[in-house]
């Protein structure tokens, strides 16, 4: 197989690659905020509850998530995943993931706020809704977006991942060349590959900081 | 007609007394300026009046309607509709300002009088720019807080609460976190202001400003009012020990 075969080979699976990314930011970003707010809940079970889910999700690999998600039905009441639930499997256990640490970084945003922009709101007759989604939310993301930045290049690169699953993406396509041909070629192809779309997606976060930028 | 009036305020934090059975009355156009040192609760005074702290015990009411109840020592807050609309009658004017910094000049004096109380759009503008101008500050309108001086910033957030059409303008500090520079800048606003018969609470260490424009003082320590009344008696020639100790460096 030549190279140019390898490369066309796995492009095919960059649309894969792209929807796990995708879809797993389009759910985990919002997720992540509702744990967050969770986690901050003055009620004491729901925070223990948040803490606790964030510490499993924190604390164990991806990769055990994934096959957890994907084969945990079987084991529970004996459903085999589909085919095409392949991805699914992929998403929840992607989004369930990222979700816990853009919690985490949400909850530092929310509480690196200045408690005056709280109270000029409640006194000019703020409710705290609309204190949230106008005065603080606006803020934070600001503050957040470095750190969301490198959770979302993690996030480009954990794609991968989604090979233990046998989902053929980018990676796992590689990787099944790399078999069959007994060449190391495709791993380094993955790297360019990954490398590619970590530039465009740095490219573009700092775009956002920039356009953020026009107050401090 | 009194537009504040607060009876045996009483307030706590971790068991430390911080107020203690104060009241206060502040009727229609009169100017009140709080003194004391650090510590003696002026502001956390000023906190509780304006719902930012709750208090323990004692009444607060604006216009004659009450806000806080007293009910047998213990203070009982009015529902959230009527706090709401206690909170309609006055305006803060914080020590560091807290303007919104996403906003513009602008949009920080207009956001709560669209949002919060739905009035018209152009008269809203027409009001933001009649105070901006009011303010010294009519072609910053498209600023942000950041490329604004502190004693800017500042005059943009007593515009803020003032385009809210407050019965009563409370001041914590206002000149605080400015350079004296800065602070003439502020003081002169407020000058101005109590020309025009705003009723205002001002908690301040500027002594000649506070004799000069107040109708009426009080010094606190320790979480009492220990002495008030005429500016010029209470700061010229203070009759009560720690009056005169605090005011030793002034006078």
């Amino acid at each position: 197989m030549t190279l140019t075969g390898m490369i066309l080979k796995m492009s095919e699976g960059l649309g894969r690659t792209c929807a796990i990314f995708f879809l797993t930011l389009l759910f985990s970003l919002p997720l992540g905020l509702v744990v967050a707010l969770l986690r901050m809940s003055k009620n004491r079970v729901v925070q223990a509850v948040t803490k606790v889910y964030i510490s499993i999700l924190r604390g164990t690999p991806l990769m055990l998530q994934l096959i957890a998600v994907a084969y945990g039905p079987f084991y529970l009441f004996g459903y085999t995943l589909l085919v095409k639930q392949k991805l699914l499997a992929i998403i929840i256990a992607f989004a369930l993931n990222y979700a816990a640490y853009f919690a985490e970084i949400y909850r530092g945003g929310i509480e690196s706020m200045p408690v005056g922009q709280y109270e000029a709101a409640h006194v000019l007759g703020y409710s705290k809704g609309q204190t949230f989604m106008r005065i603080i939310l606006p803020q934070v993301v600001k503050r957040i977006l470095p750190s969301v930045t490198n959770e979302v290049i993690t996030l480009v690169k954990d794609t991968s991942m989604a090979f233990t699953l046998a989902y053929m993406e980018m990676f796992s396509i590689g990787k099944q060349i790399a078999n069959s041909q007994s060449s190391f070629m495709p791993f380094v192809i993955a790297g360019g590959f990954y490398y590619l779309m970590n530039s465009v997606v740095a490219f573009a976060m700092s775009r956002c900081e920039k356009a953020l930028g026009y107050y401090r | 007609m009194n537009i504040l009036e607060i009876k045996h305020c009483r307030k706590s934090f971790d068991g430390v007394q911080v107020l203690s059975d104060i009241s206060l009355t502040v009727s229609e156009g009169q100017v009140v300026s709080i003194i004391g040192p650090s510590g003696s609760g002026k502001s956390t005074l000023l906190r509780c009046a304006t719902l930012l702290e709750t208090m323990d015990g004692g009444s607060l009411a604006y216009l004659g309607k009450f806000a806080v109840r007293d009910e047998g020592g213990k203070s009982v807050y009015a529902s959230h509709a009527e706090l709401k609309q206690a909170r309609a009658c006055f305006g803060l004017v914080f020590q560091n300002f807290n303007l919104f910094p996403h906003y513009t000049v602008l949009k920080n004096i207009t956001a709560a009088p669209l949002l919060i109380q739905k009035r018209e759009k152009a008269e809203v503008l027409q009001t933001a720019r009649d105070l901006l101008s009011k303010m010294g500050l009519a072609d910053r309108e498209d600023a942000y807080p950041y490329q604004l001086s502190g004693g800017q910033q500042q005059r943009v957030s007593i515009a803020r609460a003032l385009a809210m059409r407050p019965k009563i303008l409370f001041f914590d500090e206002p000149t605080s976190a400015l350079d004296p520079e800065l602070t003439g800048e502020i003081l002169k606003v407020i000058r101005a202001l109590a020309a025009e018969h705003m009723t205002m609470v001002i908690v301040t260490h500027e002594m000649a400003f506070a004799r000069d424009v107040s109708d009426h003082v009080i010094f606190m320590d320790g979480g009492v009012i220990v002495e008030q009344g005429n500016p010029k008696d209470i700061i010229n020639n203070p009759s009560h020990e720690r009056t005169i100790q605090f005011l030793s460096r002034f006078n």
